[in-house]
């Protein structure tokens, strides 16, 4: 296998990915990354020098519209689905001191 | 002739007669789901209550003349990645477990404005990250044609559904050949449009530059009504496209003489079963009888589509799928130690294997040092692919081609080897790079008596010529639909 993943890039890519991965995960992904990345290295046979990339197939351009509200208040059905929530808010754990 | 073995056209037709209730029609199917189920497990979410109300409400506007669309009362069913207000919308997976949408995905509007009745939501791979639809967090899908094989995916459920005469079409999505593939697997037909011409407000999304909806029907005219019906311009979708020909059912005839249809040689190479390659030839000669003017011609640069998309559509993965966080919706772990710890362990609760793999490789990728060698790279390779597709329609006006190297596979076969899994995707992928439109149309079964579809490929905004030569190839099969769904026995 042409890329070996080092322990420290899952870390980074756990970190990247917000994935709280098991040894076990990470080994696992360590291989499967590696062979993936082995197959993908098959671009490289392409020559792209000049070659712009293409993000998308068409030309894609902002669509501005006036800063309006025309969907209603559904604060109470949007918060049914949070898994939990307090005074109208969504609630999370403490994050500042 | 039984109401389910009717096309969605036909049982359209027939509401609007008066000879089939709407209600009668969603009872059927209904009904068929209850039956059928415990064998298929097609649906994630049935709403008999619901889908009955909404027939007699659809049945009273068909009745004051209010709805004479071609898909008034018709039952349909919806992937479970497109919002349905009020109804669950699971992507098949645990991190969305209880996510009640408090909005409808455009295309689902459109089809219930048309007046089309939705029965339940269908199972998928998790966030249409697979080709079998094993990765669902929500159980297994059987084929119908024999249930020890997978219905294809990642939009399975949906293709199951309409081969098991379980509704009478339904909407998949499709990144890298998530409806053609299936809909080949399912001996159903399936369009995949080109990029913009269907909103994707209200599809969960996966790879956004890729991603397009589409319909999953028993026949060609089926899919060009659904498609006329959820095409639309709309303004929450930023890459929507206005489009001024969306008259696809004027297409369905069967006059393809003149046309040029090209057959990609580099497609029909090392990998593609023998019994697929022979049912596409001969589908090729049926065209030609009919005055197509067919040959073989190197569309190249074939074999870097799937490194190409694997870098995309992971990236994109990665980026799309940060919004599930145990914040707003869907699972939250229920130990943690901060906000941080929150999301690392709500997220790696709820993803299964296949997302977490493509997230991560999708971080990967773009991650600082690697974006150029990998992100770029990709994106390049992209323009290159569209630019050998840009000639190839310089010359032709239709490519035909396989769907899949092979038929189904046995359940359980595919999973162990994803990069294997990744290779069947070889001759769909390229079209989402390109954004093209494609359709899979069944030719045949193999000797294993699994369908096998063949794949009708056209330029952007072309979707009329697809549907002209499928319309013109179906005349001369009927549909066939497997042994399961109109109550023979099998295995």
């Amino acid at each position: 296998m042409a890329n070996i993943i080092s322990d420290e890039t899952i870390e980074y890519v756990g970190i990247l990915a917000k994935l709280d991965l098991s040894e076990e995960e990470k080994e696992e992904a360590k291989k499967d990354m590696g062979r993936m990345l082995d197959y993908i290295d098959m671009l490289n046979e392409l020559d792209t020098s000049g070659v712009e990339p293409m993000s998308h197939v068409f030309a894609v351009n902002n669509v501005f519209r006036e800063d309006v509200v025309t969907n209603g208040d559904d604060r109470e059905n949007i918060l049914k689905n949070a898994p939990e929530q307090k005074d109208g808010a969504f609630k999370v754990p403490k994050t500042v001191e | 002739m039984s109401i389910l073995e009717m096309t969605a056209v036909e049982l359209g037709r027939r509401i609007k007669a008066g000879d089939v209730g709407a209600a009668e029609a969603a009872r059927a199917c209904l009904d068929q789901i209850e039956a059928l189920e415990p064998a298929v497990g097609a649906y994630v979410t049935v709403d008999r209550e619901g889908a009955l109300k909404r027939a007699e409400e659809v049945q009273k506007k068909i009745d004051a003349g209010e709805l004479k669309g071609p898909l008034a009362g018709v039952p349909v069913a919806i992937k479970d990645n497109m919002c349905t207000e009020g109804m669950r919308t699971t992507c098949s997976s645990w991190i969305l477990y209880n996510f009640i949408p408090t909005y409808t995905a455009e295309a689902v509007k459109n089809l219930e404005k048309a007046g089309a009745v939705i029965l339940g939501k269908t199972n998928m791979d998790e966030f249409a990250m697979g080709s079998t639809t094993e990765t669902s967090a929500c159980g297994v899908t059987r084929n119908p044609w024999n249930t020890d094989h997978v219905p294809g995916g990642s939009s399975g459920g949906s293709c199951a559904a309409v081969a098991a005469n379980e509704c009478f079409c339904a909407l998949g999505s499709d990144t890298g050949g998530s409806i053609r593939q299936p809909s080949s697997f399912c001996g159903v037909t399936g369009l995949k449009p080109t990029y913009g011409t269907v909103s994707r407000y209200g599809l969960i999304a996966y790879g956004s530059s890729l991603d397009q909806i589409g319909p999953i029907a028993k026949d060609v005219t089926d899919c060009a009504a659904i498609l006329e019906t959820i095409a639309s311009y709309d303004k929450k979708d930023s890459t929507s496209i206005a489009r001024e020909d969306c008259d696809f059912t004027s297409a369905l005839t069967e006059d393809v003489a003149g046309m040029r249809i090209g057959i990609p040689r580099d497609y029909f190479g090392e990998g593609l079963d023998e019994e697929v390659k022979q049912a596409i030839l001969a589908a090729a000669g049926v065209l030609k009888e009919k005055g197509a003017i067919v040959e073989e011609f190197d569309l190249s640069l074939v074999k870097y589509a799937i490194p190409a998309y694997y870098v995309i559509a992971s990236a994109e993965a990665s980026s799309n799928l940060s919004r599930f966080d145990g914040v707003k919706y869907g699972l939250r772990a229920k130990e943690y130690e901060g906000l941080h710890d929150m999301y690392k362990k709500s997220r790696s609760e709820g993803f299964g294997p296949e997302v977490k793999r493509r997230i991560m490789l999708g971080a990967f990728v773009l991650s600082s040092g690697y974006y150029d060698a990998y992100y770029l790279k990709a994106l390049r390779t992209k323009a290159l692919i569209k630019k050998a597709f840009d000639r190839a329609f310089e010359a032709y006006d239709v490519i035909l081609a396989p769907a899949s190297p092979s038929t189904a596979p046995r359940l359980g076969e595919s999973l162990s080897d994803p990069l294997k899994m990744y290779l069947g995707d070889i001759y769909t992928i390229s079209v989402n790079l390109a954004g093209l439109p494609g359709m899979t149309v069944p030719c045949g079964l193999d000797s294993k008596g699994l369908p096998i579809g063949m794949q009708l490929i056209g330029d952007c905004f072309q979707e009329k010529k697809i549907i002209r030569a499928g319309y013109a190839y179906e005349q001369s099969r009927s549909y066939q639909a497997p042994g399961l769904a109109v109550g023979k026995e099998v295995r």
